[in-house]
């Protein structure tokens, strides 16, 4: 390996390492964090994503989009949105979908029923348990598909924000 | 009458040529009286629990641990059916009858011509149903009564099919998928009633099992898990717990409000029969939610091994596994029956390998407890189940306040608790043998992180309010062992790792030898006293199905069903990773996709022909 190779990848490794030091275009485009709301974090064109700082520490939401995924989906598209032996992995699935098209096959549901497989996905639209947290497993998703968040519960994270709690206990009722 | 018609089938099936058998079988009307002989032919699988007591033992003993290593592929057929595949095919004669996964189709095959399909049924059921199956579309087979073949659908619907034609008989819905109810278990025929449980412990159900007149499909009785007395089809005065009566208002006493309308205690295990004490024995499920501090209170009877009159329902005892559960331990594995001496004086007991990783062996006349072993060391949320009888805890768990995640609350990761969810072991059946006196248990070494949240009921939709987090246990990569357990002294004989849980149902059989199946797709057979591998073979997916034999034209098959789903194939298709293990052991363990794919074959086996 020559030395200018070398640097190089040496630099990419280190730009992975700190995070996401650049991005790559997802369903929902750019990814990048930048602006946040109450703890609740925003792309330039105004979608749900997450922010992971260089310390690993992730949003609150990302956060949650984590406990609620696995509560509510990984029954079906498996741990870490990496799929299962019948549930697409929603990882992968994140890189093509954006925000609107998630939002509302989450709401309606979807069927792909045919002579070989019998895959359907229920509606979810009056689950509270999914709908009051469809941000938060958006912008989980979103970072897993993105590669800003590893397997498994992420080890820190930001404080839970007031408006969060607000809007959680207004929304389950 | 029907008990000689049997008895002169049985014998014309020693001397007449198999043509002829199929024609005496379907002709005569079997009743279930006819069953309790019918299961002692071990030439056929009259039920998917083998036999009655759930031994999952054949008399067969052509195949043996001497020539097992010679056994070869004799014929497959493909199910056309991606999905889990569950449970094993009854053999009848020269039919062997064969269920899939949703959509739930029957398939009646000629044992005479290697498989060729002689009818087959497919029901036509809404789709919706699919998602509000908890864990894939499994179903765990079907039951022989009467000249009838009876599935319980994913929709819930019972229907008793014409053996010879595969024509509806009857049909009957026994539950409500638009609240969560589906069927994934198999029935069981007991006398002149056909017995089905009910799915759906994650969608806030009220578990019940029900009984419907073979002849009619008109219901008999229902007995719910949780609820007040006159549904839960208890005798206050009479219905004992550890010997004494349970009282009045047992289960609501131990709700908060009317949180037991959708309190659980779900019933898709298998169900065992004693003709002779004239009692039928099954587990009910978790309590719902999967978050225990929205539910305060023992939540009886989930988590409960029930012994009930199969005439009336009334239950006779009662024993709840783990009260208050905080770990989804379901309590539906099967109950089997044996009859060993303890202490000199031959006892008629029940064991139990449960999913909270204690072995339980108990009096099955009384319900009286003799022993609770964890039969995986990694059981760590219990340090033992109390057996001080004069303790006001006795038959409790004694639950590690660490392990609890209603003492560690919501919104706090509980970590390390073993096992996981899935249990140390879960439905795939265990075998016993009498000529060995041990148990052959298939099992799953896995832990977990649990953090329970509030959650929100709406019917029909997903009630689970828990986040977790499942790895291999502490001290090694493999996720299964496949072990040997005597269940008077409580304790391992010998355990064989496997890499994956081992989620495929046993059998145990007089040639002294054990099969059982792997996550990867290997069937195995290995030495009863021994343990050792004696014969390995590939089958096309990961198996998932119960190991099964019978004996056709004078020669004995084994078959298993491979197909890779359920659990399994959820929780492991990604492969599982440590969270707490350090950096330097990133990467996760080998994921099962790189084993094995989906798809539905049942593959028989025999000996070559000499």
């Amino acid at each position: 390996m020559n030395k200018t190779l070398r640097a190089g990848v040496l630099a990419a490794g280190l730009c992975l390492s700190a995070g996401m030091a650049y991005a790559i275009d997802d369903g929902s485009g750019d990814p990048t964090a930048v602006k946040s709301v109450d703890g609740k974090w925003f792309d330039k064109n105004g979608r749900p994503t997450f922010k992971v700082e260089e310390d690993g520490t992730v949003d609150w939401y990302t956060y949650v989009g984590f406990t609620r995924y696995s509560a509510n989906c990984l029954r079906c598209h498996g741990p870490d949105g990496l799929g299962s032996s019948y549930g697409p992995a929603l990882a992968d699935s994140l890189k093509r979908l954006d925000y609107v098209r998630f939002a509302a096959t989450v709401a309606a549901g979807r069927q792909n029923v045919s002579a070989s497989q019998d895959l359907v996905m229920p509606s979810l639209g009056n689950n509270k348990n999914v709908m009051c947290y469809l941000d938060a497993i958006y912008t989980y998703l979103r970072a897993r598909a993105d590669g800003a968040v590893d397997r498994g519960r992420p080890e820190k994270h930001a404080p839970k924000p007031a408006a969060f709690t607000e809007s959680e206990d207004k929304c389950m009722g | 009458m029907r008990r000689s018609s049997w008895g002169l089938w049985l014998t014309a099936a020693t001397f007449l040529s198999s043509a002829l058998i199929v024609t005496a079988a379907t002709a005569q009307t079997a009743g279930s009286d006819d069953l309790v002989k019918a299961q002692a032919n071990a030439a056929n699988v009259v039920m998917p629990t083998i036999t009655y007591d759930n031994q999952r033992y054949s008399t067969l003993d052509q195949i043996t641990a001497d020539n097992v290593g010679k056994l070869q592929a004799a014929w497959t057929f493909s199910t056309g059916v991606l999905r889990g595949h569950e449970g094993a095919p009854l053999v009848i004669g020269d039919v062997m009858y064969l269920h899939t996964p949703f959509p739930n189709i029957v398939y009646a095959l000629d044992l005479n011509n290697d498989g060729k399909i002689l009818w087959k049924y497919q029901p036509t059921q809404d789709a919706t149903v699919v998602p509000v199956m908890c864990c894939d579309t499994v179903n765990r087979g079907l039951a022989y009564g009467d000249g009838k073949i009876f599935l319980h659908q994913a929709d819930t619907t019972l229907v008793a099919l014409d053996a010879k034609t595969g024509k509806p008989v009857w049909s009957t819905k026994t539950g409500n998928p638009g609240k969560g109810e589906t069927g994934t278990s198999a029935p069981v025929v007991v006398k002149d009633k056909v017995l089905v449980g009910v799915s759906g412990g994650e969608f806030g159900v009220q578990g019940w099992l029900a009984a419907y007149g073979i002849n009619d499909g008109k219901q008999v009785w229902r007995a719910y898990s949780v609820g007040p007395d006159s549904e839960l089809l208890v005798d206050p005065e009479k219905t004992t717990l550890n010997g004494k009566p349970i009282g009045a208002d047992s289960s609501l006493k131990t709700w908060q409000g009317d949180q037991w309308k959708i309190g659980g205690g779900a019933t898709w295990g298998w169900y065992s029969y004693d003709p002779k004490l004239n009692l039928i024995y099954y587990g009910s499920g978790n309590p719902s939610t999967w978050n225990p501090k929205q539910r305060p209170g023992d939540n009886r009877w989930s988590m409960t091994i029930f012994a009930r009159d199969p005439d009336t329902g009334i239950a006779k005892w009662v024993y709840q596994m783990t009260p208050h559960d905080q770990w989804d331990y379901d309590g539906v594995n099967e109950m089997i029956l044996v009859d060993q001496p303890i202490n000199g004086e031959t006892r008629h007991l029940l064991v139990h390998f449960d999913r909270n990783g204690f072995g339980y062996t108990l009096d099955r006349a009384t319900g009286e407890l003799l022993v609770a072993e964890k039969f995986d060391p990694a059981v760590n949320w219990a340090t033992k189940v109390d057996m001080d009888k004069s303790s006001p805890t006795f038959g409790r768990p004694q639950v590690v306040a660490k392990y609890s995640t209603e003492h560690n609350g919501e919104d706090t990761n509980s970590e390390g608790i073993c096992p996981a969810a899935l249990g140390t072991k879960d439905e795939q059946p265990a075998a016993f043998s009498p000529d060995t006196g041990l148990f052959y248990v298939p099992t799953n070494h896995v832990c977990m992180d649990y953090e329970p949240f509030r959650v929100s009921y709406t019917a029909g939709q997903p009630y689970v309010g828990a986040t977790l987090s499942m790895y291999p246990a502490p001290g090694g990569t493999n996720m299964g062992n496949f072990i040997a357990w005597d269940a008077r002294a409580g304790k391992i004989v010998w355990s064989l790792p496997e890499q994956f849980s081992v989620w495929s149902g046993a059998l145990a059989t007089k040639g002294g030898v054990v099969f059982y199946g792997t996550l990867e797709g290997y069937l195995k057979a290995v030495d009863a006293k021994t343990g050792k591998e004696l014969y390995k073979f590939k089958t096309p997916s990961g198996i998932i199905g119960n190991v099964m034999t019978y004996e056709h034209g004078g020669k004995q098959y084994v078959a298993v069903l491979s197909g890779v789903g359920g659990w399994a194939g959820i929780g492991l298709a990604a492969g599982l990773t440590d969270p707490h293990a350090g950096l330097g052991a990133a990467g996760g363990y080998a994921a099962l996709s790189n084993f094995t794919a989906l798809g539905g074959t049942l593959t028989v086996f025999a000996l070559p022909s000499s």
